[in-house]
Order: C-alpha cells, then structure tokens, then sequence
C-alpha cells in the first residue's frame, strides 16, 4: 500500500515538474555527448587500436599498453616531474594566499587594501600563452631582467629556460605571481565573516595581533582550508598541461616533461591512440585514489571533508 | 625619538611590517605589468639591449603600427571574438536552466542528476578518446567544435544553483505558478530579471575561458583562417624562443641562427604590442566588474 503511494506520489512530482527536465535536457545531453561518451573510448588503453577497424574490431591485448607503459625511459622520469609539480606547489603555492588574506585582512585603510586586491587579481587574467612569453623574457640570458639583475650584482648569466632543474621554480613562482590574489579572495571572504565578538574579547584579554591572527583568524578559517586542500589534493597528478607545454624545450625535457604533455605528444604528435589513452587512464585512477585519500584523512582529522 | 619608539612598540612595529610585505608583494605584482606595456612603447633595440627597465625608452609607436598591419592577429581578432561571443551564449543557454532546475525543491531525481554531473569533474575519458569522439561527429577543424566543447563547466554549474537556491526564494516561483505562469516562463520572465549578477559572473567566467583558450584550438583546428587569437599569438613569441635555443645548441649553423634572427627581429619589434593588444580587452571589462567576480568566487564556495 505505502509504496504504491510513493509511487503515485514520485508519479505525481515527476509530471508536474516535467518542465524543469527539459531545462536539464541540454546539459545533460552535451555531458552525455561530450563526458561519458568518451569514456568508452577508454577501451582502446585495452588494446592495440587502429582507427581503421574501430573499437569493435580492434584487437585486445591487456594490460600489454599498461605494461610498457611502466617499462618505458619517461615513465619515472614524467612521473616524478609530475608529483614534484604538484606537491611543491603544494607547499608553496598552497600557503601563500592564506597568509596574503591574513595580511590583507590587517590592512586598516579600506580604499588601500581595495587597491591591492585588485591589482593583485589583474595577473589571473593574463592568458597563459602570454604568461609563458612574459615568462621567457623576463628570464632571457640575453636581456632579461632578472639576468641583468644578477649581472649588476655580479654573478654569471644563468640559462633559466634551458636547465632543467630551474623548471619547476620557474613553474611554481611565475603560478603564485599569477594566481595568489585571486586565489586569496576565498580566504578573504572567510576572514571578514570571523565574529567580530571574539576579536574584542581577545583584545579585552590583551591578546597581541600576531596572537589574535593566529588564535582565532586563523582557527577561524580552517575549514575553508581544508576544503581547498582536499581539492587540490584531488588534482595531483593533472597539473596545468598547457603553461607545462608551453614553458616546454628540448633542453629542459628531463625536468618539465609531465603525464598530461606526453600524453598529448605521444596520442596526437606520434598517433600512438592506444599507448596514449592508458598513460592517461593511469592518470585519472592514480587521481581518484588520491582524492578519495585525502578526503578520507581530511574527514578523519578535522570531521571536514568533501563528500 | 619618540615616534621612533612608538613605531617600534608592540602593534604598530606589526603594522609596519604587514604594510612593508604588502607593498613589495604590490610591486612584484606590478612590475612585470608595467615592464610589458613600457617595451611596448619602446625602441626595440633598446629593448634588446635590455635598457628598458621601468619607462619606455626611445618612445616609439612603431610596434603598434606593425600590428596593426599584421594580419594573421586581425583574422586571430575577429575568430577570438567569434569564439568568445557564440561560446558564451551557448554555455549560458546550457547552464542556467540546468542550474535552475537543479536548485528547485521537490524535483524527483535531481541528487542523481548532480552525481551524474559532478562525476564527470574527476573522471573523463582523456585526450584521445576525447579526440576520437569529437572526430566521430565531424567536428574536426571546425568552427562550431570551438563553441561546444566546454558547453558545461560543472563547476560554474553548481555555483549558478548555489546562487538560484540562496537568491530566488521559494515563495517567488510558487507565487508565479499560482498566477498562471509555467516553468519556462517563471524562469525567463521571474527568475532571470532578478538573477543579473549570476549571468554577469557566468559571462565573466566563460568569456575569459574562451578568450584566452589555445589547447582546443591547437588540437583540433588545422586551418589558419580559424585560428583564434593565442595561436598566432604564440606564433609571434615562439620565434624568439626558437632563436635562443637555437644559438644555446652547440650543434646550429650560422645560417640557421641567422635566418631565426631575422624572424626573431620582426617579431620583437610587435611582441609586446601583441600581448598589450590582445590582454587589453580583458584588462578593460574586468575592474569594471569586479565586485561580480568576488562574488562568484564567494558563492562558489558556499557549497562545494
């Protein structure tokens, strides 16, 4: 009986409500045409694919794809740069907005600090193929700035662009010049929603500013980091192809070859369609369990979690 | 002496800390900005020379008038333009009902439908399915594959639905069917009129994705009539690239080196002035709509 009810009821909902699917019905086609579809396409990591015969016709080989995959001269090497990436931005790239928030938050002159805030945005707009050029010219052993700095200050011209240990520096704080002020806008906005209650009471019980910062801003806005964390864990290994190929040469390779750009140079440059996909799948499990990971300890340690 | 002992005592020895790191983050922010438009308007030879380190020098507007009478960055400019504005229309027509629809109460199935969304987030097919299927539609080297792929970004998805279920009450929409409206007009007529500041952010955040986009089009165009902008715009600072590794191999011929620098020289006489030209537009609508930018960000993370 009960359940019959809910069914007219599920019914009911469903054929008065019959407008809203169709507002859903072009979303929801395009994700089917565009995200899942393609997911059938993973089959081909499965096999020694040619455009020619299709999926279907294709012959299976297993995990023959996957195999040579963990054989191959790149893989330590792509896979290294790639957590070397992610992790140091991590520690780096992580951290500096948040306290850029907490610093904002201490500027007393509004129109100062709204002026800050918005040049420090202007950089997100920058496109990254701009971003790579103004990158290899500040660094240029020809005339670039910085080497001229070090030149003034005496030392020898440094090939920043050809050496591959310098990629990731070059990576990681030309990524913090361009992202850390709009990334600090989230952070902002939870600071300027701390009780303001337990700022004076703090400052009744003379707590210093360094104290109050640490104390209770930041206490405060804990759970808007973990959130962040969490997601940014859950991108590990798919670190922003397009600067890494574009800020890519044949000298600095051993150091800025990535997943995401060989990848792309062995599916699209060498049409190696197989061999490609598994490296990518390789990719996209590797990430899952991550996310799934760092959710896990994030929900263990502070009850905060994605889902 | 006194104020000297003031600064130093307890907060304001803080203050002027904060105030200190807060001005050099501000000049390392500005400066390559600034260093940019300063070469822009520059002699190129003392650019080269590495002269120009804040204002122009040798003040010249040469470069700008090369860019003017390049054409690849015109056809780059009308396509970009093409891109940026069909783009963002279809993106806006695909979100926002969805996301309407999302945030209603009482629609059956709608945590499954979310799921099925936010699935796609984490999980894709990669490059080459991805490819492959593009292909098998006949998109290649196709304007329109410029314009659909990328329709849904889940994520501006979900902070429209965060928006339309915090900002459009209930009361509103029930109100609207009582007096006769449907869905589809409750949403064109009630709800969009009162939701400008979510279409101002999706405009915003899509437009800046198309406008700045260069993997799609390196992947799937082959034509040079429908290159948007960054591609050519990579072209121009790609010489210069091409030409100090070049001159860093061991292995190069004169002859080489000298022919890159020929293409090298032209292209450092405009490379400043094409990212000026090309960023401007940017640079131009984005103060102006700030506050809807911080306010996407903020609403975005409400809910995850």
């Amino acid at each position: 009986m009960k359940r019959s009810r809910q069914k007219t009821k599920l019914k009911k909902q469903i054929s008065s409500n019959w407008q809203l699917y169709v507002l859903m019905l072009p979303a929801v086609t395009y994700t089917l045409l565009f995200c899942y579809k393609p997911m059938y396409g993973i089959l081909i990591a499965f096999q020694n694919f040619s455009v020619r015969k299709g999926i279907w016709g294709s012959e299976w080989v297993g995990f023959d794809n996957f195999m040579r995959l963990f054989n191959s001269y790149w893989f330590p090497i792509i896979l290294k740069n790639t957590f070397t990436l992610s992790v140091l931005g991590l520690i780096i790239g992580f951290p500096v907005p948040i306290i850029l928030a907490l610093m904002l938050n201490e500027l007393r002159n509004g129109k100062y600090r709204t002026f800050v805030q918005t040049v420090s945005y202007l950089p997100h707009f920058i496109s990254t193929v701009v971003m790579c050029g103004i990158i290899t010219m500040f660094l240029s052993p020809s005339n670039g700035v910085i080497n001229q700095i070090i030149a003034l200050l005496g030392g020898e011209k440094v090939y920043f662009m050809q050496v591959p240990e310098w990629f990731k520096w070059i990576y990681e704080l030309s990524g913090i010049w361009q992202g850390a002020g709009w990334s600090s806008i989230i952070y902002f906005a939870a600071l300027s929603s701390v009780d303001s209650a337990l700022l004076e009471a703090a400052d009744i019980d003379g707590a210093s500013r360094m104290q109050k910062i640490w104390y209770i801003n930041l206490p405060e806005i804990i759970p808007t980091i973990v959130v962040m964390f969490v997601l940014r864990c859950g991108q590990i290994l798919s670190v922003g192809y397009e600067k890494v190929y574009l800020l890519q040469n044949d000298m600095n390779l051993i150091g800025s070859e990535i997943i995401s750009t060989y990848v792309y140079k062995v599916g699209l440059e060498q049409s190696d369609f197989a061999f490609s996909t598994a490296v990518g799948l390789f990719n996209t499990v590797v990430n899952c369990v991550i996310l799934c990971t760092a959710n896990a300890l994030s929900k263990k340690i502070t009850k905060t979690g994605l889902f | 002496m006194q104020s000297v002992r003031k600064i130093l005592k307890g907060s304001s020895f803080f203050q002027l800390i904060v105030n200190t790191l807060i001005f050099v983050f501000l000049l390392i922010e500005l400066y390559p900005i600034i260093y940019v438009v300063s070469c822009s308007f520059s002699d190129p030879d003392a650019v080269n020379a590495g002269k120009v380190l804040l204002m122009p020098i040798g003040f010249t507007l040469e470069g700008y008038k090369r860019v003017f009478e390049y054409r690849d960055i015109w056809v780059g400019y009308g396509n970009t333009i093409f891109y940026t504005v069909v783009g963002t229309i279809i993106n806006l027509l695909v979100t926002l009902p969805c996301a309407y629809a999302l945030s209603r109460k009482n629609v059956a199935g709608s945590k499954f439908v979310m799921i099925f969304f936010m699935v796609t987030m984490y999980i894709g097919g990669g490059l080459i399915p991805g490819y492959l299927n593009v292909k098998s539609f006949g998109l290649l080297n196709t304007r329109a594959v410029m314009v659909i792929l990328g329709a849904l970004s889940v994520y501006n998805m979900i902070v429209a639905r965060t928006f339309f279920s915090g900002s459009i009450p209930y009361e509103i929409t029930e109100a609207a069917k009582i007096d006769g409206c449907d869905e589809f007009s409750t949403f064109l007529k009630i709800v969009m009129p009162l939701s400008k500041a979510i279409v101002g952010v999706m405009v915003l955040y899509y437009g800046i994705g198309h406008w700045n986009s260069y993997f799609s089009a390196m992947i799937y165009l082959d034509d040079r009539e429908k290159f948007p902008l960054q591609i050519f715009l990579r072209e121009i600072l790609l010489q210069s690239k091409m030409l100090q590794d070049t001159v860093a191999d061991p292995s190069a011929s004169v002859e080489e080196i000298m022919y890159l620098e020929q293409l090298a020289r032209s292209a450092d006489l405009i490379k400043y002035c094409v990212i000026i030209v090309s960023t401007l537009p940017m640079m131009i609508i984005y103060p102006n709509l700030q506050k809807y930018f911080e306010k996407g960000v903020m609403v975005g993370s409400v809910k995850g």
